[in-house]
């Protein structure tokens, strides 16, 4: 269903707020045909550059694992991609059509043993940008939250 | 002398320093490229001094930093010194999250991590 990441994207005047949903090729670089807009519509609903970087971060990283670990880079399987954003919350969902995987079962990359292995940060930058993230039961489909910093005074 | 496309090097004194081509470090290729390229530094042209200066950068993905983890390793085993320097706030972030700022050596900017190498 590649078609759909042309698909127009969807205003909700409920809100105020943007919406869209993608189906990702399972190519390395897919992310880039939602990440564009994603970052813009970010940018138009008012966040804060640094808010845009760490939003940005989490959602490569979710895209690529879901790509290369949950897909394995079949052609035959996509990654959705819903993406919400109004002024207060960006919410973005990302779903593969793997088997899934616990990531309570990914070692903590921080521990002094693990400081210098080159792979597994991304689910703990995930966390760390993140106000939640959440996975489903079977661990194919991760969500992740933020929720805007109120101003400053 | 050898190509690069993901990196630009030039030489103060002793230390190799290295400027990104990309602002944007995320693309999977261009990652396998630059890792291939940073660690030719070492492995091919044998340079002990190397000073990686991120002024140019603005995002990096944990599939690049996994690249400077095994360049900081093969810097090590070669008995070289690795710096980094020029990091914008975001990105130090990302290196103090994952504590790679304990496994670096990160300095301010380009004339204190060369001033360090002395």
């Amino acid at each position: 269903m590649a078609h759909d990441a042309a698909a127009g994207a969807q205003p909700d005047p409920s809100s105020g707020g943007w919406s869209r949903e993608v189906d990702l090729p399972s190519e390395r670089g897919a992310s880039r045909l939602v990440m564009e807009e994603l970052l813009e519509q970010l940018g138009h609903h008012g966040w804060e550059p640094t808010d845009i970087f760490g939003i940005h971060l989490a959602v490569e990283e979710a895209i690529v694992n879901a790509i290369v670990h949950g897909n394995k880079l079949d052609p035959a399987k996509t990654v959705r991609v819903s993406c919400a954003v109004t002024p207060q919350m960006a919410r973005i969902e990302i779903t593969d059509a793997g088997v899934g995987f616990d990531p309570a079962a990914v070692p903590d990359c921080t521990r002094d043993e693990r400081l210098e292995v080159p792979s597994g940060r991304g689910v703990m930058l995930m966390r760390s940008f993140m106000t939640t993230i959440a996975y489903n039961a079977r661990g194919n489909s991760v969500l992740l939250e933020k929720q805007r910093a109120p101003h400053a005074g | 002398m050898t190509a690069h496309r993901r990196i630009d090097t030039s030489k103060v004194g002793e230390v190799t320093v290295v400027r990104f081509i990309d602002k944007k470090i995320l693309d999977e290729a261009s990652i396998q490229e630059l890792g291939a390229e940073l660690f030719g530094l070492v492995e091919q042209l044998n340079r002990k001094s190397i000073l990686l200066n991120f002024a140019d950068v603005e995002f990096l993905s944990s599939a690049a930093l996994g690249k400077l983890i095994t360049l900081d390793r093969k810097v090590k085993t070669a008995k070289g010194r690795l710096k980094m320097s020029n990091i914008r706030p975001e990105i130090l972030e990302v290196f103090q999250i994952t504590k790679l700022n304990k496994v670096f050596d990160i300095r301010g900017d380009e004339a204190e991590a060369i001033a360090a190498f002395q």
